[in-house]
């Protein structure tokens, strides 16, 4: 394994050690974010790998724990900015659910860090790619989450 | 309705605990996810008399994008690696599967292998995923049985310098599609009728060809105007490059042409102030307290000149002026010709209070110093330029003609020119590129080629029509070059400098791009609405109404039932309302009530196959 990416994403706790990061994009902002990194060529980690849903309001704390559970070093939530909320107030909700899920977490002994929520815009293609780089960091530097079965 | 009978059906027939899977809802969460060999085929998906769901028969189809994917993405190791996968039962690669051929290959693999499930991986959903489910529909295969992964802008675009690492992505990408594609059900799409008629927003010379050309194909228009005049800034210009035609002239006709419409209904001065519904349905109040119903909508409200407060001395020194000053300066008929006048381009712009560059204010300059030029030839006419961008036919001839008639031009660089006062005159200073030193220019008169820059109300009315602005804030199109006057929420168009800056012929032309746009729908009388709505399992629901007060579209009312439950209240889901966000899917704590399309099988399917080995 190469001490550098060329994503530019370096490990440095664990040498070797790709995280496994799972994110939830919703269809109207961050999805779009996302595709709009694509379009304009900006490179990040290949570690994530997103599921698109509706809206971010759609994301259940189950989601976040089933990921962690099964192996996820990492889980990224990303919706529209609050008061762009493509369904008025999902973003909101999504909000509170993961403020919810970090508590769970917590009880549970996993680092909080594991979780992210981040506001991403359809223009914003390199927020999108700066946040997945930045959190794969993060992660790649917590270590193996090790919740997962195996 | 006879797919909840047909549901029912098959639910006496799996027992209560099964069906309540096949509806996405039940103890099927987190701990308990579904076995990914049972099959999600709805019973209503089967002909009549099935009882046992038929096995699931994916096809998966997998685009190389030209060298887009496969220049990076080792397609064949995908293709191969997909076939291997359990119940995909075919596998191919396509050059471009939105060409002609791949939507063939597509609909022929339907038959000969009776494919029950479709996966393409290639682009994104949010283009081209109408194109494929259309391609299902005519192969028989119902739409939402189609499953869409993004290989390109979410993959070998993204990783273009680590192509082993983009495979393996590009392969796990496809196994969660695959997984989704297992439990995909499908789904009839509500048909709605259209309201006959559009609204537009904003009078300049985009809203007003938008408006003329919609009811001109036979549509009623509601104009809606904040102004007490029609023009917008086309109307407070002097003269129009490339014509020089006065202004007036040139967006005078157009603006009685439309207020004497008889399908056009000016709403004057006057604003949107609430908007609820969708494509088809929109219910527009505005500021005056009408009300009245539209099927589509195009937004062209334009942009402002920057203020250059702060910049140039504008606003502290007398005789700095932005080109729009000039311009009224000029409009207001002759006024005492300066002896010299300096230009300074990208005054405000290209890094300077907008990184942008605004596309047409060298050509304004262009023309507003041919005709000072013309009209008094001894004025001497300097543009102080960090190159200058006229680009197409008529315009780089007139940068021609203004140098034939002596306007001279200088590259400054790398700062920005600077303005002061001595003795009572002007003086600006600045670096010349081409003569390698700074220079001071003397100037009667100073002009300041400002960037048109979003309108700050912008913001609200984004909020209010739940549509994009970009970094810069002007409206976001849903794709600048597929979709360049649509936004991605249907029946909803954007043409003009709402868009960005641009000149009255291109805002002319993304009008009528817009305007046919927005007739497509109203042409048709009727609109199919996605099908991704909420559902409720009466069985489980205990009527507590939690989704009923966080609906944010009050979709969602508790209804009473009588029966082998006893009498009680359950929650019910006006389709027509129902928007599709999921919300009341993630709070319910019964999981009783599911988004189709998105249940929570589905994502967690998803999220198993992300974290499986191999
Ligand atoms: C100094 C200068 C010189 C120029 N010279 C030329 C030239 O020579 N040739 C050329 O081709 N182009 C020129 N342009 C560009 C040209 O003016 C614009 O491209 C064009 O006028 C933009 O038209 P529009 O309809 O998109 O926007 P606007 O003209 O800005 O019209 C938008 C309208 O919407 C209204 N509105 C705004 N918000 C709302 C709301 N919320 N509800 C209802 N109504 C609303 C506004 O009052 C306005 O009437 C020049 C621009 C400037 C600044
Ligand atoms: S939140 Fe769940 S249990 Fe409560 S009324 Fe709604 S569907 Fe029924
Ligand atoms: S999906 Fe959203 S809009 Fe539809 S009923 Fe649920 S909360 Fe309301």
């Amino acid at each position: 394994m190469e001490a550098e990416s060329p994503s530019g994403v370096a490990g440095k706790a664990a040498p070797g050690f790709e995280p496994k990061i799972v994110a939830f994009c919703c269809n109207w902002c961050s999805y779009a974010g996302a595709d709009l990194t694509g379009v304009s060529r900006m490179q990040y980690s290949p570690n994530i790998r997103i599921i698109r849903v509706m809206c971010s309001g759609r994301i259940e704390p189950n989601f976040v724990l089933r990921a962690l559970e099964l192996g996820a070093d990492g889980v990224l939530v990303a919706g529209c900015h609050i008061g762009d909320c493509h369904y008025i107030s999902g973003n909101k909700e999504a909000e509170k659910q993961i403020a919810r899920t970090a508590r769970l977490l917590e009880i549970l002994g996993v680092d909080k860090r594991r979780l992210r929520l981040e506001w991403i815009s359809a223009s914003e293609g390199q927020k999108f790619a700066n946040t997945v780089n930045a959190f794969t960091k993060e992660v790649r530097e917590l270590g193996p989450a090790g919740y997962g079965r195996k | 309705m006879p797919e909840e009978k047909a549901q029912g059906a098959g639910r006496e027939a799996q027992g209560k605990e099964e069906g309540a899977r096949d509806k996405g809802v039940g103890k099927d969460g987190g701990e308990n996810p579904v076995p990914l060999s049972a099959s999600p085929l709805e019973p209503s998906s089967l002909a009549p008399c099935a009882l046992r769901p038929a096995p699931c028969r994916i096809g998966v189809f997998i685009c190389h994008c030209g060298s887009n994917i496969g220049g990076i993405v080792d397609v064949p190791a995908v293709v191969e690696y997909a076939s291997r996968l359990k119940d995909v039962v075919h596998a191919e690669r396509n050059l471009y599967t939105c060409a002609d051929d791949g939507l063939t290959a597509i609909k022929t693999a339907i038959s000969k292998h009776g494919l029950n499930r479709v996966l393409v991986a290639s682009c994104t959903p949010r283009t081209h995923a109408p194109l494929f489910r259309r391609t299902c529909e005519a192969a028989g295969l119902n739409q939402y049985l189609f499953e869409f992964v993004n290989l390109r802008e979410h993959c070998s675009w993204v990783h273009m310098r680590e192509p082993a690492r983009a495979t393996e992505k590009a392969k796990a990408l496809v196994k969660m599609g695959v997984a989704r594609a297992r439990l995909l059900e499908r789904q009839e799409e509500p048909v709605l009728d259209i309201e006959p008629a559009a609204m537009v927003l904003g009078g300049g010379v985009a809203g007003l060809s938008a408006a003329l050309s919609i009811a001109n194909q036979g549509f009623p228009v509601h104009l809606v105007e904040r102004e007490p005049e029609l023009g917008g800034m086309a109307a407070r210009l002097h003269r129009i490059s490339p014509t020089y035609r006065n202004a007036r002239e040139v967006v005078g006709p157009v603006a009685e042409a439309v207020s004497a419409h008889p399908d056009i209904r000016l709403h004057m001065p006057a604003t949107m102030t609430d908007l609820s519904g969708y494509i088809g349905n929109f219910e527009v109040t505005l500021s005056t307290g009408e009300k009245f119903r539209v099927g589509s909508i195009v937004v062209a409200t334009g942009a402002d000149e920057l203020r250059p407060d702060g910049l140039y001395g504008w606003g502290q020194l007398k005789n700095v002026v932005t080109q729009m000053e000039l311009e009224r300066l000029m409009a207001a008929g002759p006024f005492t010709r300066p002896k010299s006048v300096v230009m300074i381009q990208c005054a405000g712009s290209r890094g300077q209070k907008v990184s942008y560059c605004s596309k047409r204010c060298c050509f304004t300059a262009i023309k507003n110093a041919i005709l000072l030029k013309e009209e008094s030839p001894d004025t001497e006419v300097h543009i102080l330029h960090n190159e200058i961008h006229v680009y197409g036919v008529a315009f780089e001839k007139e940068y021609r003609r203004a140098q034939e008639l002596g306007v001279r031009f200088s590259r400054y660089s790398p700062e920005k020119p600077s303005v002061s006062e001595q003795n009572g005159r002007l003086n600006v200073n600045f670096y010349d590129e081409g003569l390698r030193r700074e220079r001071d220019l003397p100037a009667d008169l100073v002009v300041l080629s400002t960037p048109l820059v979003a309108r700050p109300e912008a913001e609200e009315l984004s909020k209010m029509l739940k549509v994009p602005l970009g970094q810069d804030r002007f409206f976001f199109e849903a794709h600048v070059k597929l979709r360049p006057v649509d936004f991605a929420t249907d029946g909803i168009f954007i043409c003009g400098t709402a868009k960005g800056p641009t000149n009255i012929g291109e805002c002319v032309e993304q009008a009528l791009g817009a305007a046919s746009r927005a007739a497509i729908p109203l042409a048709k009388g009727r609109v199919r609405v996605e099908a991704i709505t909420s559902r409720v399992n009466t069985d489980t629901c205990r009527g507590c109404g939690r989704c009923e007060s966080e609906c944010d579209y009050h979709a969602i009312s508790l209804v009473p039932v009588n029966d082998a439950f006893g009498n009680r209240l359950v929650a019910r889901v006006n389709e027509g309302l129902c928007k599709g966000c999921g919300k009341c899917s993630s709070i319910c704590c019964n999981r009783s009530i599911s988004l189709r399309h998105f249940t929570t099988p589905q994502i967690m399917a998803m999220v198993e196959a992300a974290l499986e080995e191999g």
